[in-house]
């Protein structure tokens, strides 16, 4: 066990360089599957019936075809066709692409959930159809979608050792050279689990530092006081659609 | 045609001229000639020609006409889910006709010139013209969470009328001292009192200074000590202003201070329409007596 | 390119790894169901010595990367085979999640049905078995059947153990005849006709549950 301590810390660096590139993995992949989640969000409530159904055909399309499918699909079977991706790229756009289409029922409960009454508010006011979205309903549904988004930003986490079946020397790779050197199977496996919640715990608290901050801003709640709750409220759901319902 | 952001052509309440006005209503005129003869549709503010209203099989207003003169201050009674609210927001185009056309001030609001029978359905561009002379409060207030009491005031008038930030929030801030909530501008409405919170709801609708104000049974969801504060602010405006109301309401007390004509109303229909003292004191149909003896 | 030949040779070994996912997905959701709900009752105990030691069990579980799991267990277990344990986990992970959907469950059960248990003396065991757990799990089926789609999805997860289930021998089929192209489009079209149809009924479900 000491040894396996001495040779961890000397190979803290890489170590380190693991959990860098798991984590771009990771925040780039949030990103893309944030932007196609509200795209795919709105569209699901266009008034053009084509509209609808296309967001309806690709979110089904790309929850029901496995992520690990995805991956692998990208990686193996795309060059096939003419198109090479970076590793990094196939886990990016895998990722991106399957979370943001569970991202979009997320975005579109958080919307449906602003109560009627809010726009009609709006209208009555004759704020025109962007504003009403802009500044009245947003920052609303808003509040609603980081506790789901924070449970997908999770999932995408535990999905990132998938990194190191396509070659990638994430934090996975860089642990399993950690166990080939040591021989020490149990340590090595038990200090990736270790710090995989610890990265899963960070992005929690960060999150919940955020929805403290955005239902403030809503007269709700006490401020940063709440962060460190434990990260277990809300899931429910794997789809991370059961927005929780605001308020204290 | 007025434009949507020079806050020039606002005048403030019933803000037109004399001049535009007619130009206003003549153009209207014009194109309502098939609409039935009624008594003065020069003088009328608001204008309900054979309003129908159905969702799905049920017929919410049947055939309704009826007007509002410049000015005037109407309340609506009658017994729940006879459709009375439909009419306020049918005006503030939160729902659709079924048939039949509303004019305001003389030009279709409902309907915009267009089409082989002169009148197509307004659209979204078309209505968003005409629909900021029309102010709205409501039943359960619906304030914007998101925004502070001031911000709530103000967002209309620099996002919708164009005025400066400065501009909105001076104003904002004098609407909320006619209110008397002159201190609360930098409060979330979720710290308000509900009675607070409709009253932050009027200075709100009154900031676009609508020529006509929609009252949706604004007391109904306040605690009963509540109640006065709110109807006493709206008490000043009408006494003071020249807005033409609507209200539908529950307290007949108000009805009757503040109204100039009381319209009975039940099943979609008119039951019987007068100055609040001849329908209070002297209803012609045993309908009204019933409803008004349940409620008084 | 894609080839017509190659996919329809290839549909039998694809076909023949889906039994294998079928089976971990059954085996494996009724490891998480049953699992799930003793965890849900346990986190109610009126001892903190029992709820506290759970809870970080299941949080820990629940952040840590079920591929982890896998090895960890995979190469800390010898002895056993690759399919069972790929079972256990994915069922025990999983469980972590139904665990909080009964939880829900048995919280949305009103106050009064305990109050008018106790009303009753009825002993604690038969208050759970017969009054607050049927109301329970009646609301929460659509979001447990949502779990059993999802773990079904992460099913290629045991071929990092050796387990022959679908995209393992999808897989082994693109490369023996670099067949990638019509190997993973078949797993994937199997994946999304399989699941689909199912999601759509838990849809259903929950739609009928909530009137």
């Amino acid at each position: 066990m000491s040894e396996f301590l001495t040779q961890f810390s000397r190979s803290l660096p890489s170590v380190w360089q693991g959990v860098s590139v798991t984590l771009q993995a990771t925040v780039l992949s949030a990103l893309l599957a944030l932007v196609l989640a509200f795209v795919l969000g709105f569209m699901s409530r266009s008034d053009q019936l084509l509209v609808r159904g296309l967001s309806r055909v690709v979110v089904e399309f790309l929850r029901g075809t496995s992520l690990y499918v995805q991956l692998f699909w990208l990686f193996f079977a795309l060059p096939i066709l003419g198109f090479k991706l970076e590793p990094l790229a196939c886990a990016v756009v895998a990722f991106g692409l399957n979370y943001g289409a569970y991202g979009s029922e997320v975005v579109r409960g958080a919307l449906n959930a602003v109560p009627q009454a809010q726009w009609e508010a709006a209208v009555a006011l004759n704020l025109s159809p962007w504003q009403r979205m802009r500044r009245v309903i947003l920052p609303q549904a808003w509040v609603q979608m980081i506790p789901p988004f924070n449970n997908l930003l999770i999932q995408l986490l535990k999905s990132t050792p998938l990194l190191s079946l396509i070659t990638i020397s994430d934090l996975t790779f860089q642990m399993d050279q950690l166990r080939s050197t040591t021989g020490n199977t149990a340590a090595a496996y038990v200090t990736l689990l270790v710090i995989y919640f610890v990265l899963a715990y960070a992005l929690t608290l960060l999150m919940n530092a955020l929805e403290a901050v955005a239902k403030a801003r809503l007269g709700q709640g006490s401020g940063l006081r709440h962060v460190l709750k434990p990260p277990s409220a809300g899931i429910t759901d794997p789809d991370g659609r059961a927005a929780r319902a605001g308020g204290v | 045609m007025l434009s949507d952001t020079d806050p020039k052509e606002e005048t403030g309440p019933g803000g037109h001229t004399e001049a535009v006005d007619d130009a206003l209503t003549n153009k209207g005129d014009a194109l309502r000639n098939d609409s039935p003869a009624n008594d003065s549709p020069v003088a009328d503010m608001v204008r309900f020609d054979q309003v129908v209203k159905r969702f799905g099989d049920h017929t919410v207003l049947d055939q309704l006409d009826f007007g509002l003169r410049r000015g005037e201050r109407v309340t609506l009674i009658g017994p729940s889910g006879s459709g009375k609210t439909t009419i306020l927001r049918l005006l503030m185009t939160l729902e659709r006709v079924t048939e039949g056309t509303i004019h305001v001030d003389g030009e279709p609001f409902s309907h915009m010139p267009g089409g082989r029978d002169g009148l197509v359905p307004a659209n979204e561009k078309y209505l968003r013209e005409r629909r900021r002379r029309i102010g709205m409060v409501f039943q359960q207030f619906n304030l914007f969470p998101n925004m502070k009491v001031l911000e709530n005031v103000t967002e209309a008038p620099v996002h919708v009328l164009g005025l400066s930030r400065d501009e909105a929030a001076e104003r904002g801030r004098e609407l909320l001292d006619l209110v008397g909530l002159a201190d609360k501008c930098d409060a979330h409405p979720t710290q308000l009192s509900g009675g607070q919170q409709q009253r932050v709801a009027i200075a709100r609708a009154l900031a676009m200074r609508p020529d006509i104000l929609l009252l949706d049974e604004v007391t109904s969801a306040l605690d009963p000590e509540l109640v006065a504060g709110v109807l006493d602010v709206l008490r000043d405006i009408a006494l003071s202003t020249d807005i033409t109301m609507l209200c539908v309401t529950h307290e007949m007390g108000f009805a009757r201070d503040v109204s100039d004509r009381v319209m009975m109303f039940d099943h979609g229909h008119v039951l019987e329409a007068g100055p609040p003292d001849q329908l209070f004191e002297a209803p012609e149909h045993t309908r009204t007596r019933e409803f008004l003896s349940a409620v008084l | 390119m894609w080839d017509w030949n190659t996919a329809r040779e290839g549909l039998p070994v694809v076909l023949h790894g889906f039994g294998i996912t079928l089976l971990a997905t059954v085996l494996g959701s009724v490891v998480a169901m049953v699992l799930g709900l003793l965890i849900a009752v346990l986190r109610r105990a009126p001892t903190r010595w029992v709820t506290v030691p759970v809870r970080i069990v299941v949080e820990f579980v629940r952040s840590t990367p079920v591929m982890i799991q896998l090895f960890a267990v995979w190469v800390l277990v010898p002895g056993l085979d690759p399919l069972t344990i790929g079972i256990a986990v994915l069922g025990i992970h999983y469980a972590m999640y139904t665990s909080e959907v009964y939880r829900a469950g048995i919280d949305a059960v009103p106050q009064g049905q305990w109050e008018a248990a106790v009303a009753l003396s009825l002993p604690r065991g038969r208050v759970w078995r017969a009054v607050i757990l049927p109301q329970a799990v009646r609301k929460v089926v659509p979001a447990l059947g949502n779990y059993v789609i999802s773990m079904f999805k992460e099913t290629p997860f045991l071929s990092v153990i050796t387990v022959q289930e679908m995209v393992h021998e999808a897989n082994e089929y693109g490369s023996v005849h670099f067949a990638y192209l019509e190997a993973f489009t078949l797993a994937a079209a199997i994946f999304l006709v399989a699941s689909y149809p199912t999601s759509m009924l838990m849809r259903r479900l929950e739609k009928r549950l909530a009137q």
